[in-house]
């Protein structure tokens, strides 16, 4: 995981609403430091103060998109913004691409390998968990080309 | 029941967080698979698991689980106590396989900790 401080520009550049953006770097296949973006986004965001159940629902969230990352893209960046009344989070990776979103969107639909269910993931919950825990949920994804997730949850 | 409770019945060892005993257990959640726990386990709940990779102590923390109590005497390497000592979740070791040690529990009143579906 490397990880990249914002800017000063990179919140001027944003959109106005933005108070807060930071950027995170996920490399595929490495399984050792899956979860760390999620619980250095977690810490961030109880610096911040925001609501512990917010807080944790984005959080399982970002986990199933980093481990989504790492079982199936060679890399991705995670883009966290806290803006007005809710903290937005967008997951662009290069990767394969699914051919079939409404069917990975299924619980229990999975093409994960042995060793991504010997870790404790690739069990078909992860798309539909993210979905559960957030307020607005939108998965773009071509083939060959990435899949992009933009998520948020408002906060209370 | 206090988390020293459970350590007795469970006659676990301690990997870390010893200062922690004093926790309040309410409920228990099983699974080796955490995206069945980042699904379904409520938050303060004590998970029992055979995964001692670093993806268990990472889905404590975002999960905001009480503690791990690891079954079939296993225990995850040194660097993975390491994070959980630094979030502050105390890791446990039983002997009791996952079966027995969700018995042991279940029969002192423990309900599962699981949100309904």
């Amino acid at each position: 995981m490397t990880q990249e401080r914002p800017r000063e520009d990179d919140v001027a550049g944003a959109p106005a609403d933005v108070l807060y953006r930071e950027a995170f770097r996920i490399s595929g296949g490495d399984y050792e430091h899956g979860g760390e973006v999620a619980a250095r986004v977690k810490a961030i965001l109880k610096e911040l103060g925001i609501d512990p159940a917010c807080s944790r629902r984005l959080s399982i969230a970002n986990f199933e998109a980093e481990m989504n990352v790492i079982m199936y893209a060679e890399s991705a960046d995670l883009v966290l913004e806290v803006a007005g009344d809710e903290v937005r989070v967008t997951v662009a990776d290069r990767g394969p691409g699914i051919p079939d979103i409404g069917l990975a969107m299924q619980e229990g639909y999975s093409t994960a390998t042995a060793e991504m269910r010997a870790r404790g993931f690739g069990a078909g919950m992860g798309l539909p968990n993210m979905k559960r825990n957030t307020d607005r949920f939108e998965i773009e994804s071509v083939v060959g080309g990435g899949t992009t997730l933009r998520y948020a949850v408002r906060i209370a | 029941m206090r988390l020293s409770e459970i350590r007795d019945l469970l006659e676990c060892d301690v990997l870390c967080g010893e200062d922690r005993l004093d926790l309040e257990i309410e409920e228990c959640f099983a699974a080796d698979l955490m995206s069945d726990v980042l699904a379904y386990c409520r938050p303060n709940a004590l998970l029992l698991t055979g995964l001692t990779g670093v993806q268990s102590v990472h889905t404590a923390d975002v999960a905001e689980l009480a503690a791990v109590v690891y079954v079939n005497r296993k225990r995850p390497a040194g660097h993975i106590l390491d994070i959980a000592r630094e979030k502050e979740i105390p890791l446990l070791s039983t002997p009791r396989t996952l079966y027995e040690a969700c018995g042991i529990l279940r029969a002192s009143g423990f309900a599962g900790g699981s949100r309904t579906r």
